[in-house]
């Protein structure tokens, strides 16, 4: 595989390939010498039409533990702000020299795009309400890692999934890996043909948590009240939120996950949020190792 | 994406499913033959432990680290055997190569082969790398860049089941199993019932593999 | 502009698909049709023998952009695309920039047509002044000038304001005009990128209902037939829309409707590479929609194909899908489309073809001249067709400026060997005269 543009494109074996590199790179961040000489002369470009510091940053010290040479390209300060063309801005990147470019971008489908004009690896790091793969895969790497196993695993992913890149490719890679996946949201927050989709939906919260080893909590924005998603924060945030009450009728071994940012107080409750039982800052790092596995695998051979 | 993984098929040999029991005489495909059985394999490691024990004076510091895949079974029973004849406790691990490579851009990305550096680290100990076959010298120049980025050791020292020559860089090894004159013409492929049901050295025809460039470097068998 | 207008005598060619005739062409009018014609002195002798004669079709939905997007297209490179398509009379629609919302710009758009001369290019006006949906334009003043506009339209906007509709439809029954809507219900389209379904809800995009183009239908039949005025729809997409249109006729609305070739044709499963050559307004929708939309057009329900003609330059579609421009060109495939897609497969004859693609049409918007019978005395506007010569679709071989044609790369079973404007040929062996 050249890009990774969608987890829909991965096989069960690349997705395990995958999360194990990920295991075995995950220990360089222990070491006295934090990085590999993998990736020394291979140039990797952070393409960034989003603001999204973190997603950035992770897949920045990625590159960089394996010694690629790291552009970071933002929509700020760029010729993008002047109105380049997304094609135009390929060029150039391919123009430089770019092996693989990270992009981050507002229009769903524009990783898609990117990978018909240039000729290095394309990764997708958020298109729109489309994917965001590595996402995905790190959160899978997260509950393998914390529960020893995918296959069978149950996963609730609650919250806004009509508008989610994270949960599509959740929904695609965990199926992939064997887990069952349920959505849980309000219906005007599903898409309008969630049942052709391979997992359960329910909208209701709390049926669902007492059989779940996983829940993972999507962010919601305040905005989608403004749209009549929801009547109001309150009444969000009492039939989906995720407070201590609730975690308390989860099984003792269950855990939270939240791709973050949280908004503290709508879907999950600061007691949560600061659980143990809450892997929002292990997600955080292994996204870097899972990152690394990623840019390993795709720059790494011929 | 799709990486290969290190299985039987790629050391070149084309040797039939192993039974389980370790066979007295090795199981030798056609147009390979054996250089080494288990007793003779047996009898070069136990060679090299004493070895280990008198060049490290008592074997106090070692450190055996073995190169995967098949360096790490020879590491264990290298400690084992030193266990046995100093009834002093060896810590051995694991060391991967494969991301200080120099031959990555040559094949598509690989596998990664577990890295285990035993408690203690390395710093101030003599690491004895295990491997099975030296070849080019390029894994063992891996290895040491590999291991400069864990710590630092007081000495490095090689010890490896195979040494077939035709270096292409200035590395020794301090200890061998047996020297094994070859042509580049030939491949060798070191069996281990941990890895493959049954112990063996076996010399045969090198087979040109798919997709990869024709150099030494490409292969692990023969890359000590 | 095309030359030589002197007698040509066509022989062989099979008029609406059946027996073989010969035609003769005498200053612009059908002088003879028959066996076995004898050439009058200085007549051009065409050899069509197996080539379809059909009437000169004529497109009821086309965008010229002139004035206003030159770049894409004009009304003279527009009009040799559709004269290529086998078109002698295409409807420029109103959305160009100044919006043709005044006699002056319809007039202009005329004159252009009558300049360029390889079709005859109707105007038509816009319902509202500027496309804005607040006020009536000066309908009266275009139908009463020299472009006689008929066809009025906010075409790309829905007049979604439903008292205004109302008027308009009243209103345009003083000259016989006729308003074609733009169904869209713009609130549930808002940021919409494609047809809301299966596809749309993999991809991320958002979607664009059935449901929005259904209701805005619904709603002008039952508008149109309480005024008693005539409605066109325009690019009918969906099923539902083609229900609701036929119980619109069986309770007596003057609803006419028209559907693109590429809406008979392609499927919101070609979105899945995020290639804006697809994206358009509306999106393309189902396979079930596309057979719907088929047995309709072959049941008249659906009254004409029309081609919606969209030309864009090539930055508006090589971008991220949802910063790219909607449309598509389709004039130079629209013959080939509908018998791949209704000939073909046995839903139309080619003597219905003629009916949907230029009696009907010309009918609707009262073209005179065109859409008339292939017999002795009439107006010498003819297509010669030849369904069996199959061609791979190359946007940069189009007469047209721009090259955005989504049936690129595709082989369509036919083309159009020539076409004569009043007996002077436009096309001649498939190329521009």
């Amino acid at each position: 595989m050249r890009h990774l543009l969608s987890t829909g494109d991965l096989s069960r074996d690349e997705a395990t390939l995958i999360l194990d590199t990920a295991a075995e790179l995950a220990q360089v961040g222990d070491r006295s010498v934090k990085k590999l000489p993998t990736l020394r002369g291979r140039t990797v470009v952070n393409l960034f039409y989003e603001d999204s510091t973190r997603t950035r940053t992770s897949f920045e010290l990625a590159a960089k533990r394996l010694s690629a040479d790291v552009i970071n390209f933002s929509a700020k300060g760029s010729s993008v702000s002047k109105g380049e063309s997304l094609k135009d801005t390929a060029l150039t990147l391919q123009a430089m020299g770019a092996d693989a470019v990270v992009i981050r971008h507002s229009a769903s489908g524009a990783a898609h795009r990117l990978a018909h004009w240039v000729d290095g690896s394309v990764l997708n790091a958020g298109d729109g309400t489309h994917e965001h793969p590595t996402q995905a895969l790190l959160d899978a790497y997260t509950m393998r890692d914390r529960l020893g196993r995918l296959d069978g695993l149950r996963v609730a992913v609650v919250g806004d999934i009509l508008h989610s890149r994270v949960a599509r490719s959740n929904v695609l890679l965990l199926t992939t890996l064997g887990a069952h996946v349920t959505l849980v949201a309000p219906p005007t927050l599903l898409p309008v043909s969630v049942h052709t989709w391979p997992c359960e939906v329910s909208y209701d919260l709390d049926e669902v948590l007492p059989k779940s080893d996983v829940v993972m909590m999507l962010r919601v924005q305040a905005e989608r009240m403004r749209d009549s998603f929801f009547p109001s924060v309150r009444e969000y945030s009492r039939n989906y939120g995720l407070d201590g009450e609730r975690l308390g009728r989860m099984p003792s071994d269950a855990i939270v996950m939240h791709p973050g940012p949280m908004v503290r107080g709508m879907e999950i409750s600061a007691e949560v949020a600061d659980s143990p039982r809450c892997t929002v800052t292990e997600q955080v790092a292994n996204g870097v190792s899972l990152r690394m596995a990623v840019l390993y695998l795709l720059l790494g051979g011929s | 994406m799709r990486a290969r993984k290190p299985t039987r098929g790629e050391t070149g040999t084309g040797v039939p499913a192993p039974s389980p029991e370790v066979p007295e005489t090795p199981d030798v495909p056609e147009g390979t033959r054996a250089v080494l059985d288990g007793n003779e394999i047996n009898r070069a490691l136990t060679r090299i432990a004493h070895e280990v024990l008198e060049r490290t004076k008592g074997g106090e510091h070692v450190t055996l680290l073995g190169i995967p895949s098949r360096g790490v079974p020879l590491a264990e029973r290298l400690a084992r055997r030193i266990e046995r004849v100093e009834d002093l406790s060896v810590p051995h691990g694991s060391l991967d190569i494969t991301m200080y490579r120099d031959d990555l851009h040559l094949a598509p990305a690989r596998a990664l082969g577990r890295t285990a550096i035993p408690a203690g680290g390395l710093d101030d100990r003599v690491v004895v790398l295990v491997d099975d076959v030296l070849f080019s010298g390029r894994t063992v120049r891996a290895a040491l860049d590999a291991l400069g980025d864990l710590g630092r050791p007081r000495a490095v020292q090689l010890a490896v089941l195979v040494d077939r020559g035709h270096r292409e860089l200035p590395i020794r090894a301090d200890y061998v199993g047996k020297n094994l004159p070859t042509s580049l013409r030939e491949s060798v492929t070191v069996l281990l019932s941990e890895t493959d049901g049954q112990d063996a050295v076996l010399l045969g025809p090198s087979k040109p593999r798919s997709g990869a460039v024709a150099t030494t470097a490409d292969t692990k068998e023969g890359d000590a | 502009m095309p030359e030589n207008t002197g007698p040509y005598l066509i022989r062989g060619a099979r008029p609406l698909g059946g027996d073989p005739v010969d035609l003769l062409f005498v200053d612009g009018r059908i002088a003879a049709i028959g066996p076995d014609l004898e050439a009058p002195e200085g007549a051009l002798v065409m050899d069509a023998t197996g080539l379809v004669a059909l009437p000169g079709l004529v497109d009821l939905h086309t965008h010229l952009r002139e004035p206003g997007r030159e770049d894409a297209e004009t009304v003279a490179s527009g009009s040799r695309s559709a004269a290529m398509g086998g078109y002698t009379s295409v409807h420029a629609m109103a959305n160009t920039d100044p919006v043709a919302d005044t006699a002056g710009v319809v007039e202009q758009v005329w004159r252009l047509g009558r300049e360029a001369g390889y079709c005859d290019v109707r105007p038509v006006g816009a319902v509202t002044v500027g496309l804005a949906g607040q006020q009536l334009s000066e309908i009266g003043a275009m139908a009463d000038s020299a472009a006689q506009v008929r066809v009025f339209s906010d075409d790309g906007i829905c007049v979604s304001d439903a008292l205004l509709m109302r008027r308009a439809l009243e209103y345009v029954k003083a000259f016989d005009g006729v308003i074609a809507q733009h169904a869209q219900e713009p609130r549930l389209t808002e940021g919409a990128q494609m047809n809301e379904g299966c596809v749309s809800d993999r991809l991320g995009l958002p979607g664009w209902p059935a449901v929005a183009e259904e209701a805005i239908i619904a709603r002008d039949c039952l508008l149109a037939q309480h005024v008693g005025s005539r409605l066109h729809v325009c690019h009918v997409s969906t099923k539902g829309s083609v229900d609701i249109i036929r119980w619109a006729k069986a309770r007596g609305c003057d609803v006419t409707a028209e559907v693109t070739p590429h809406h008979l044709l392609l499927t919101d499963e070609l979105v899945e590479g995020y290639d804006p050559i697809y994206k358009v307004n509306p999106p393309l929708r189902t396979a079930e929609d596309v057979q719907a939309l088929r047995e309709g057009l072959a049941d008249g329900t659906i009254d004409i194909v029309a081609t919606d003609h969209a030309p864009h330059p090539a930055e508006a579609k090589e971008t991220e899908w949802s910063n790219a421009a909607m449309g598509m060109v389709g004039l130079e495939t629209a013959l080939a489309v509908v018998q791949r897609t209704m000939v073909d497969t046995g839903l139309l004859t080619w003597a219905e073809v003629a009916d949907r693609m230029s009696t009907a049409p010309a009918r609707i918007g009262r073209v005179s001249g065109h859409g008339r019978e292939l017999a002795a005395g009439e107006p010498a506007n003819v297509v010669l067709y030849d369904p069996a010569a199959p061609v791979g679709v190359d946007g940069a071989a189009m007469a047209s400026k721009s090259d955005n044609t989504p049936f690129r790369g595709m082989t369509l079973p036919g083309r159009v060997r020539a076409t004569f404007l009043r007996g002077a040929p436009t096309v001649l062996e498939g190329k521009i005269n």
